[in-house]
């Protein structure tokens, strides 16, 4: 499937470089209280990857992805939840056999939406679809009626505050504001021992280049093109034939899905969901990542969950005060004046020398993503 | 009517096409129609409401009232695609490509096929494609530049490979909208050198202020003043009508 055709030479050198580090650098270099950081911060790069996709791509900046994260991470911890909550475990509830924030808030019974949670396969299942079937909804109800840039975007922020709320408030339903904690096993297998957390870091990996390679597909079908001609000249688009709502809608729940599937794997990687990874701060930072990455780059959307979650794991236990303004500054310096972010820093600055140094020509990748100057809407 | 008279097919039939935005009438019942090959160019003055009855017609915008008929299938109530999927095509009056795609991309996109969602991501770059993407390119004289970013051409090639992505579409109406506009005297004679190959076997609408370009083409003109039409008929008759004199050609 990596095929010289599939990547071109720089971006199979990016893929092999990302390969290497996640694979074999990292586990081999790093504790596994670190490894299960970098696991952290890899879940964002999912919602990165869809970014590049929805945003980079499509030109359709949503800032609320928080909510599918959200979505799928609550899948995963509603399974997990009530694989925890067996009637053995909590026998000393008055009701038994309920996750144990439910008997707390005098619920008697299992919530009927609960109920699909007890089947792993089905939680599968809605990890992907429940978001899917979201952004269905919200792109349909938009892209439809041609709302579009800024607009769209405060009514995702408004959406991922609405679901924060919501969350909070039916703390009976959902854990509240604590979320949904003390998850203990998966299918059976504990998920909080240092060797689970080692596969569970190699599952994740995975999965990420499947999205990786899945976003890659995308890119390189016609649908990718369109997307590009989309967002310069939805007109022309329209009027070649093309539905552009419905490009537009198939963007927005390819981001989700694999927004959902970081909020899964973050269940699993760091033991709990809560409504703080839902709401408009995570969500905004989730887009500060893919900037800094490099919004037309999908290996870059990787590189930025990395780096900028590092520095703020790093930053934040130096300086707890600074990281946020730290994080302002380094959006608005992205924006002025790297607006294709790092992945455009390698392709303007140090790509041309690696070329000349080997003495090859410049890709055409290069071109694409320098060629990008549009202004993020 | 007369007895036995029988309505003549027209491949595009507007009748008493209305649009008003915010009370001002832009388009004031108009009607008008189209033959099969038939070359039409609309003039008048500015604001005269040239390009939103183009507009009406490819469903930019929406008709206040008033029906267009293309074929016989009302097309008021479809979306612009489907509008284009009748056999519709509009090239706009600024040069509208897709700057971050090749040459290439931009007519494979105009390809009419794949144009679904899921259509597009099975798309396949064949044979076909190649050629038909190569056929049209020579046509516009950008063969050379298949795989040239649209962003690095020249006005002139810009609003070629539009006509480009139009002619791929193979529309059975064609809408140009200032097709020589902010050309050079080079480019305008290879523009009109191409129009008059590709308006074989279709029909065409076209606005042009260029009257020496309008006189070489048009079968038939129309003259539009305030949303109304002013004058009706060839070129010969036009020039000569004292109300169009008065109002456009005299100035």
């Amino acid at each position: 499937m990596i095929n010289a055709r599939f990547f071109n030479r720089s971006e199979l050198i990016g893929f092999l470089a990302l390969a290497v580090l996640l694979f074999v650098i990292l586990p081999l270099s790093l504790d596994i209280f670190r490894l299960n950081l970098v696991a952290k911060y890899l879940t964002y790069a999912f919602v990165g990857i869809g970014l590049v996709i929805c945003w980079g791509y499509g030109g359709i900046l949503s800032l609320g992805q928080g909510v599918f994260f959200g979505l799928g991470g609550y899948c995963m911890a509603m399974y997990l939840k009530l694989e925890a909550s067996s009637v053995e475990n909590t026998k000393i509830q008055s009701t038994p056999g309920i996750p144990d924030f439910m008997d707390w808030n005098q619920l008697t019974a299992l919530p009927f939406f609960w109920k699909p949670f007890h089947s792993f396969p089905l939680t599968l299942v809605a990890i992907l679809l429940v978001p899917g079937i979201f952004a269905l909804i919200i792109g349909a109800a938009m892209f439809k009626r041609r709302v579009g840039g800024v607009y769209f975007a405060i009514i995702t922020q408004a959406i991922a505050a609405i679901l924060t709320i919501l969350i909070i408030g039916q703390q009976g339903y959902t854990g509240g504001v604590n979320g949904i904690t003390d998850l203990r096993t998966l299918h059976g297998w504990d998920i909080r021992t240092d060797h689970a957390k080692f596969i569970l870091y190699f599952v994740e990996v995975v999965l990420l280049f499947a999205c990786v390679i899945a976003a890659q597909f995308i890119r390189l079908t016609k649908l990718g093109r369109i997307l590009v001609a989309m967002r310069e000249q939805e007109d022309r688009v329209r009027f070649s034939g093309y539905s552009v709502a419905n490009f537009k809608i198939f963007a927005f729940c390819a981001a989700a899905i694999f927004a959902a599937i970081g909020g899964a794997m973050f269940t699993l990687e760091v033991g709990f969901m809560s409504p703080s990874f839902v709401g408009i701060v995570p969500s905004i930072e989730m887009v500060i990542y893919t900037a800094v990455g490099g919004r037309m780059s999908i290996f870059g959307a990787v590189w930025g969950s990395l780096l900028v979650n590092f520095a703020k794991t790093s930053l934040s236990e130096s300086f707890p005060q600074l990281w946020l303004f730290g994080l302002g500054a380094l959006f608005i310096a992205v924006v002025l004046a790297f607006p294709n972010g790092l992945s455009g820093i390698w392709a303007d600055y140090v790509q041309p020398r690696v070329d000349r140094l080997f003495g090859s020509r410049k890709s055409g990748w290069n071109d694409n993503s320098v060629a990008d100057g549009a202004p993020a809407e | 009517m007369l007895v036995g008279h029988q309505p003549k097919e027209f491949l595009l039939a507007v009748s008493g096409l209305t649009v008003s935005f915010d009370g001002f009438k832009a388009v004031n019942d108009l009607s008008f129609y189209v033959e099969e090959n038939e070359i039409r160019v609309i003039i008048g003055p500015n604001g005269a409401g040239k390009t939103t009855v183009l507009d009406l017609i490819c469903g930019k915008t929406k008709a206040t009232s008033g029906s267009i008929q293309f074929r016989g299938q009302e097309l008021t109530k479809m979306r612009e695609n489907e509008i284009v999927q009748t056999g519709v095509g509009r090239k706009f009056q600024t040069p509208s490509v897709f700057e971050d795609l090749t040459v290439f991309e931009n007519l494979e996109i105009s390809f009419p096929r794949g144009r679904t969602v899921f259509g597009s991501l099975t798309f396949q770059r064949d044979q076909p494609v190649k050629e038909r993407v190569g056929e049209v390119a020579e046509m516009i004289f950008l063969k050379d530049k298949l795989n040239t970013y649209a962003s690095e051409l020249s006005h002139g090639q810009k609003q070629w490979l539009e006509i480009g992505m139009l002619l791929i579409q193979d529309p059975d109406l064609l809408m140009l909208d200032e097709p020589v506009a902010g050309m050079s005297v080079s480019e305008r004679a290879k523009t009109a050198e191409l129009l008059n190959r590709i308006i074989k076997n279709r029909s065409v609408l076209v606005i042009e202020h260029d009257m020496k370009f309008v006189e070489d083409i048009a079968h038939k003109v129309t003259v539009l003043h305030q949303g109304q039409i002013l004058s009706e008929g060839t070129m010969e008759k036009v020039k000569n009508d004292p109300k169009v004199i008065e109002v456009y050609l005299g100035h």
